[in-house]
């Protein structure tokens, strides 16, 4: 690893901070948009964050999705259903999750404070299944035989297969044939826990595709299948329901937080694919003024060269996959790939309410390079003997290039969502290491 | 409103007793000079309907014929401006045959409601049927389109209940298309008997014609659902025909020969009833 480690410098003294944000770009959308009352009041009841979000799905699809938010309204607050998500949660999960004070990081940065809430050590090495256990246990109250669900890295097919294991129910899981090649690790995990693996050809073969065939099997299966969206996207309600199952993650933070400092944070840090992590962390801290914060797209190979997953940076307002949101596209609405050497990123939306946070302005929207993203790995390996996934690596990257302009009493919380098992095989690549 | 070119339609077919055919073809497939020339001859091999789908990148209620459609189309470079050009060159030459627009709502939402309302207008578009926007979103197009004198044609599936159909049918005009399975274009046939059953229990609430479509694919079929649908859709098996002229460079003039070809078959499906 030593020839690593001269090859790649840490990547605190690369560039420059530069925060990309576009208040602008949906003019029409700033009056329905701007000064809410609180940032925790929305969606509407039919699903809107302004004009984001809503549920733009087939007819056949309309009277389960009505059934799934009538279910979801209904249990969401039931005793019953609570404990029983929060005993899997600890039992199960490893809740509540470290809040973890990266000293060295802070050190060899010399900013702020630099807090990790560590997601990775959850069961089955990430975030998703704060979300696919209460989806689940949704279904199974709906009286739901069988479960679908997309996925991208495989982080979210793994956590569903892990709970449809744990609950004796039959999963498919679609998987773009691209991502399938380069998440091998996570395919045979879903298999050896007893998921039906469906490739997906159709258009590019990545996740925005597997999103496509996973509907497709809904609209065809609607009397007895449940699918378990793993982001905070999709028709209403999956976007507030994959919200408030993750919000776990900010609720323990900010108490953890509190324990540990006897304050607020100053900013939060998170990445941002489809948002389900960093929605979590940043929602329970929406209406607390002064904590800022920051979202980290995928950048890929950087912007101006088109390949890359930042649909605010580089997107515009558009409608796919049952919600208004902003989506990377053509001049003729039709939408493009994405790229980030991060499968969990590679997706060209991003759930609606963070596109209703960016035209508010509430949170800032940056965008991180691939190249930046395998730097701040590799010093998140060396500093603090933490290997965090690619996508968590997006986040650090900006983390690294934020905090030391700030002064050392000031505090950060950085989700550190996913651990970088199923991406030592992508890094060596990039590193040109045969393994 | 007796008077837009599908109350006509329907009004005449009503006298002469035999259902519609309604034709899907994707514009632009399996390039744009071919597709217009698929498209604007299908009327006379007996098409009754045009319904053009519109294509777009992600065809998420469509299966794998028409996702391939979508494909060519794209690659070929067709747009949605091209579309609605292709539907103006058809008027200047056919002024009767009613055209449905149909697809998904992105490429409409990304060129502006009221620019593309504005053109289908112009260029004589009747109607629209939008996948991805049930009557929830209706203040999205399905208003603006009204307003404009454009026909909102409703999906309904065999999941509307009775208490769904109410909400689907509030803003329907034109036809209401039963869409016979639950699932995605090209697929499986539904029993036509429970087909039967689903159009008497939407009649109770609408006096709109009713189309079927979904799985639908020879003249046999045309000839059985139409004894009792007003009109009947056939869509994946054209564009099959068109998949295979494509496979085998089998060029623009034969391709328009086939298409028609079998359009005239399925047409004799359409036969007064007996």
């Amino acid at each position: 690893m030593d020839a690593l480690r001269l090859s790649h410098p840490a990547p605190a003294r690369i560039t420059v901070y530069s925060p990309t944000v576009n208040f602008a770009r949906s003019s029409m959308a700033l009056d329905k948009n701007l000064n809410p009352e609180s940032y925790q009041s929305v969606p509407d009841h039919d699903g809107h964050f302004g004009i984001f979000g809503g549920r733009f799905v087939a007819e056949t699809l309309m009277p389960l999705v009505l059934e799934v938010e009538k279910a979801y309204y209904r249990y969401k607050d039931d005793p019953e259903f609570r404990a029983e998500l929060e005993s899997l949660a600890k039992h199960y999960v490893g809740r509540p999750s470290p809040l973890y004070f990266a000293k060295r990081l802070t050190e060899d940065l010399g900013g702020a404070k630099i807090y990790f809430k560590r997601d990775e050590l959850n069961h089955t090495g990430a975030h998703k299944i704060n979300n696919t256990l209460g989806q689940i246990l949704l279904a199974k109250r709906m009286g739901k035989t069988r479960i679908i669900a997309e996925t991208g890295a495989g982080q979210h097919g793994v956590a569903t297969a892990t709970v449809c294991a744990l609950f004796d129910l039959p999963c498919v899981v679609y998987m773009g044939a691209t991502d399938i090649e380069r998440q091998a690790p996570n395919v045979f995990r879903m298999k050896l826990l007893g998921a039906e693996i469906v490739p997906v050809t159709s258009g590019t073969g990545t996740l925005k595709d597997a999103m496509n065939d996973a509907l497709r099997d809904w609209v065809t299966n609607v009397e007895d299948t449940f699918y378990i969206i793993g982001t905070a996207a999709g028709p209403h309600p999956y976007p507030e329901m994959v919200r408030d199952f993750q919000t776990v993650i900010g609720i323990e933070a900010k108490q953890q937080l509190q324990e540990a400092e006897g304050c607020l944070p100053d900013l939060l840090v998170a990445c941002i694919g489809g948002g389900s992590n960093a929605i979590g962390l940043f929602h329970p801290f929406l209406d607390d003024q002064s904590v800022e914060i920051h979202g980290v797209e995928a950048a890929g190979l950087g912007l101006e060269s088109g390949k890359h997953a930042a649909s605010l940076t580089g997107g515009e307002p558009g409608v796919l996959h049952g919600n208004r949101t902003y989506l990377l596209q053509d001049e003729d609405g039709q939408i493009e790939d994405a790229h980030s050497i991060s499968a969990g990123l590679d997706y060209p939306g991003i759930g609606p309410e963070h596109s209703w946070l960016n035209d508010t302005g509430r949170v800032k929207y940056v965008a991180i390079t691939d190249d930046e993203a395998l730097a701040a790995f590799q010093l998140c390996c060396r500093t603090e003997g933490i290997i965090p996934a690619l996508e968590p690596s997006h986040a650090l990257a900006h983390v690294c290039k934020i905090a030391p302009g700030m002064d050392k009493d000031k505090i950060i919380i950085m989700n550190m969502c996913g651990r970088g098992d199923k991406d030592v095989f992508t890094v060596a690549k990039a590193l040109g290491v045969e393994i | 409103m007796a008077d837009t070119r599908l109350d006509k339609l329907f009004a005449r077919l009503k006298i002469e007793n035999r259902p519609a055919l309604v034709t899907f073809v994707t514009a632009g497939d399996p390039n744009p000079e071919t597709a217009y020339e698929i498209f604007s001859n299908l009327a006379n091999a007996g098409a009754d309907v045009i319904e053009l789908g519109m294509p777009f990148s992600d065809p998420m209620a469509d299966g794998p014929a028409i996702q391939l459609a979508n494909l060519r189309a794209l690659a070929g470079g067709m747009t949605l401006r091209k579309t609605l050009d292709q539907v103006a060159a058809f008027r200047k030459k056919d002024s009767d045959t009613p055209i449905i627009l149909m697809g998904y709502y992105n490429p409409i939402y990304h060129m502006g409601v009221k620019k593309f309302l504005n053109r289908a207008d112009e260029v004589g578009v009747d109607g629209l049927i939008i996948v991805d926007l049930p009557s929830e979103e209706d203040d999205e197009l399905c208003h603006p389109a009204r307003a404009q004198g454009i026909d909102w044609i409703r999906l309904t599936t065999p999941t509307s209940h009775d208490e769904r159909l109410k909400v689907i049918l509030k803003n329907a005009s034109g036809f209401v298309y039963y869409v016979s399975i639950a699932g995605i274009t090209g697929t499986a046939s539904a029993q036509q008997a429970d087909v039967e059953t689903a159009l008497n229990r939407i009649r109770k609430q609408t006096d709109l014609p009713l189309a079927v479509g979904f799985g639908i694919k020879t003249a046999e079929q045309v000839k059985a659902t139409g004894q009792y649908a007003d009109g009947v859709v056939v869509g994946s098996a054209i564009i099959d025909i068109i998949r295979h002229c494509d496979e085998v460079q089998a060029g623009t003039a034969e391709t328009v020969n086939k298409v028609s070809a079998f359009v005239s078959e399925l047409a004799s499906g359409c036969k007064p009833r007996d």
